[in-house]
C-alpha cells in the first residue's frame, strides 16, 4: 500500500514505514512559541529542570501577538522571553519582524520536516510540505529540550482540486468552502492533504491560506505536496538548495475523497460565530460592516495585498466603515511599500499597522465596539474574537474585503468591476 | 469515585469562550486568569463551580486556539473532569498534558445541575440525579501514560523520554 504525504514524511524522517493509527516518537525540525504561549512554555521548561535546547538553532521564540505591546503585563512577558532567549542561545523573532508562521513559510520551514509550535495555525507550513501542527506549551517545552515529540500517525482525506478559479475567486474561498462542507469538525485528527489541477497551480501564497486554516476543520496537518512553485518560493528567499520534491504515492490509502471544482466556486463568507457558518458573498448583500480587516496569517501576504489594491486604487472607502492594514511580516510591509500598495491603502482611508497578529484576537488594535461588524480576512470568528463579545466577525477574501470597504456593506468583489 | 454537579455547556465551547485574546495580559497571571474561566460561554460559571464538579460539553468543545491556559484554568477551577460528545485535538491533547481528564460519552443525557459520580478504573459515569449510567470511551493508550503521572511534564521528568510506542 503507498502513503500519504503525512505517511511520507514521517517514514522518511524516522526511517521505516509507518501507517496511519500508529503512535510515533519523532524528530522535531523546528520548535517554536510566541509571546502569549511561551511564558508558560518557558516556565514549564525552566520548572522542569531542563539543562539545555535539543538545538539552540532549532528553537525560536517569536514576539508578534502583541506587537508593540499594549500593556506592562505583556511587556513583562517580552521581557521573559528576551532573556530566555540570551541565557540559552536560541533564535528570537522581536516586536516587528511579524507573524510567527509567516516568518516560517519565509525563513525556516523546509519540506519534509516536522514542526511543531504553540499557535494552532503552525499547519501553515503544511503549504511547503512540512509536517507542521500546533500543540500546547507543554508539548513545545519538552520539544524544546529533548527535540523530539510523539505523533499518532493520522488518517488522511484527500481534497481534490479541479479546473481553474474564476477571477476574484481565491484561495480563501475555497477552504472557507470546503469548511462549510465538512464542517468546523470535518477533519479532527486527520490530515487534510490537497491536490489536483488547481492546487498543482496555486500560488504559494493561495496554499498557506488554505493549509492555514486546516485547523479549522480540526485538522491536523494541511499538506500540500512539493513542487516547483515550492522550488520557486525557496529561491526567491535564497533557500533553493532546500528544496526537495515529496509528493503522496499514488495508491495511497485515504480514508476518503473530496472533489470540489474550483471554476464552480463563487466569492464565499463565513458568518458569526463560527467559521463553518458558510454563505455566498452575494447572498449577504447589504449586512453593513463597520471594519474591514485586512491582514494576518492567513491572507496578510503580497498576493493578498495586490489583490485588494487592484479593487482600492484610487478610491476611497465608505465613510462609515474603516479599514485596518497588517502586513503578515517585514518583508511584506517592505515589498507592499515598494509596489505602492500601502499608499493605496492609506489613500483609500485605510490605516496600517505594524506587521503582527493583535488585531485577529482582540488582543489590542482594530477592538471592536458593541454590535460593531467587521469583515476580516483572518482565519476565526468565534464568539469575541475580536475582543468584545458583543461584536460579530465575518470570514472573506482580501477581494471580498476590498469591495467591502467601498460599499461599507458586504460585497461580491465581481459587483465592483 | 469523583463527586460532582454537571456545568452544562453546548456544542463549539471554543478556546476563545473559555479563556479569551483580550484576556492575554493575564496570562502570566493565573490565579487572575482562572476567575475568567469559560466567561463568555457562561459568565456565573467561575464564580459557582466547586472543587470536584464537572464541566459537560457537547460536540468539538474547545476548538481553536493551542492555549494551554484553557484546560489550565478550567483544571484550576477544580474541576474534575471533563464529558464531552466529542472534543477537538489540541484541547484534548493539552488537557492531559495537564491531569485533566476529558472523557467522550453520550453528554445529551446529563442535564445541567445533575449530580454525577465518575469512576475512572471502570469508565463509568453515574447521574445520580436521573438514574442514567453512561460508559466513557477509553483514552488512547498513550494518553493514559501521560495522564496517570498527572501530566506530560511530571511524565517526562519521572521517565526522562517518551515511552510510547
Amino acid at each position: 500500500m503507498g502513503k500519504t504525504l503525512a505517511e511520507k514524511i514521517l517514514s522518511q524522517k524516522l526511517g521505516r514505514d509507518v501507517s496511519a493509527g500508529e503512535i510515533v516518537v519523532s524528530p522535531v525540525d523546528l520548535a517554536f512559541v510566541q509571546d502569549t504561549t511561551g511564558p508558560l512554555t518557558v516556565r514549564e521548561y525552566q520548572g522542569s529542570g531542563f539543562k539545555a535546547l535539543a538545538d539552540k538553532r532549532r528553537t525560536v521564540l517569536f514576539l508578534d501577538h502583541a506587537a508593540p505591546s499594549p500593556n506592562a503585563q505583556l511587556s513583562t512577558d517580552h521581557i521573559l522571553l528576551r532573556s530566555f532567549a540570551r541565557d540559552t542561545g536560541c533564535v528570537i523573532s522581536d516586536v516587528g519582524a511579524g507573524v510567527c508562521h509567516q516568518i516560517v513559510a519565509e525563513s525556516m520551514a523546509r519540506p519534509g520536516d516536522i514542526i511543531v509550535g504553540a499557535d494552532s495555525h503552525t499547519v501553515t507550513a503544511g503549504a511547503l510540505g512540512a509536517f507542521a501542527t500546533g500543540m500546547g506549551s507543554s508539548d513545545v517545552a519538552v520539544a524544546f529540550a529533548l527535540g523530539k515529540t510523539w505523533f499518532r500517525v493520522p488518517e488522511t482525506i484527500r481534497i481534490e482540486v479541479k479546473n481553474k478559479f474564476q477571477q476574484f475567486v481565491t484561495a480563501k474561498d475555497l477552504i472557507l468552502h470546503l469548511i462549510g462542507m465538512i464542517g468546523a469538525d470535518g477533519a479532527t485528527y486527520k490530515s487534510l492533504e490537497f491536490g489536483g489541477k488547481a492546487v498543482d497551480a496555486m500560488s504559494m501564497s493561495g496554499r498557506l491560506t488554505v493549509a492555514n486554516m486546516a485547523v479549522e476543520a480540526g485538522a491536523k496537518l494541511g499538506l500540500f505536496p512539493s513542487n516547483q512553485t515550492t522550488e520557486k518560493h525557496l529561491r526567491e528567499l535564497g533557500r533553493a538548495e532546500q528544496y526537495r520534491s515529496i509528493s503522496p504515492d499514488k495508491d495511497a490509502f485515504y480514508e476518503k475523497t473530496i472533489e470540489i471544482d474550483a471554476a464552480t466556486l463563487e466569492p464565499t463568507v463565513s458568518r458569526p460565530h463560527a467559521v463553518d457558518n458558510i454563505v455566498l458573498a452575494k447572498d449577504l448583500k447589504g449586512v453593513r460592516i463597520h471594519q474591514v480587516f485586512l491582514g494576518t496569517c492567513t491572507n496578510g501576504r503580497l498576493e493578498d495585498f495586490a489583490l485588494a489594491a487592484s479593487i482600492l486604487r484610487n478610491k476611497k472607502i465608505s465613510p462609515d466603515t474603516r479599514l485596518i492594514v497588517a502586513p503578515a511580516s517585514k518583508r511584506v510591509l517592505l515589498q507592499a511599500m515598494d509596489a505602492g500598495y500601502m499608499r493605496i491603502f492609506i489613500e483609500a482611508g485605510g490605516s496600517v499597522l505594524p506587521p503582527g497578529c493583535g488585531a485577529c484576537l482582540g488582543l489590542h488594535q482594530g477592538v471592536l465596539g458593541d454590535g460593531e461588524a467587521c469583515l476580516s480576512t483572518a482565519n476565526r470568528n468565534f464568539k469575541g474574537r475580536m475582543g468584545n463579545p458583543n461584536s460579530f466577525v465575518y470570514l472573506a477574501s482580501p477581494a471580498t474585503a476590498a469591495a467591502t470597504a467601498l460599499a461599507g456593506v458586504v460585497t461580491d468583489p465581481r459587483e465592483v468591476l | 469515585m469523583l463527586k460532582g454537579k454537571a456545568f452544562k455547556f453546548g456544542d463549539d465551547i471554543s478556546t476563545d469562550l473559555i479563556v479569551p485574546g483580550r484576556l492575554a495580559h493575564l496570562r502570566s497571571n493565573l490565579p487572575e486568569l482562572a476567575k475568567h474561566v469559560l466567561e463568555d460561554a457562561d459568565p456565573t460559571f467561575a464564580a459557582r463551580v466547586k472543587p470536584g464538579d464537572f464541566v459537560v460539553g457537547g460536540d468539538n468543545f474547545g476548538l481553536g486556539s493551542s492555549r494551554e491556559h484553557a484546560p489550565l484554568i478550567i483544571k484550576m477551577a477544580g474541576v474534575s473532569a471533563v464529558l464531552v460528545k466529542s472534543v477537538a485535538r489540541i484541547f484534548f491533547r493539552n488537557a492531559i498534558n495537564r491531569g485533566l481528564p476529558v472523557l467522550i460519552c453520550d453528554t445529551n443525557k446529563i442535564n445541567d445541575g445533575d449530580e454525577l459520580e465518575l469512576d475512572m478504573a471502570a469508565g463509568t459515569v453515574r447521574d445520580v440525579t436521573n438514574g442514567v449510567a453512561l460508559t466513557f470511551k477509553p483514552i488512547p493508550k498513550a494518553m493514559l501514560a501521560i495522564l496517570e503521572e498527572g501530566g506530560l511534564i511530571p511524565y517526562i521528568q519521572k521517565h526522562g523520554d517518551f515511552k510510547l510506542e
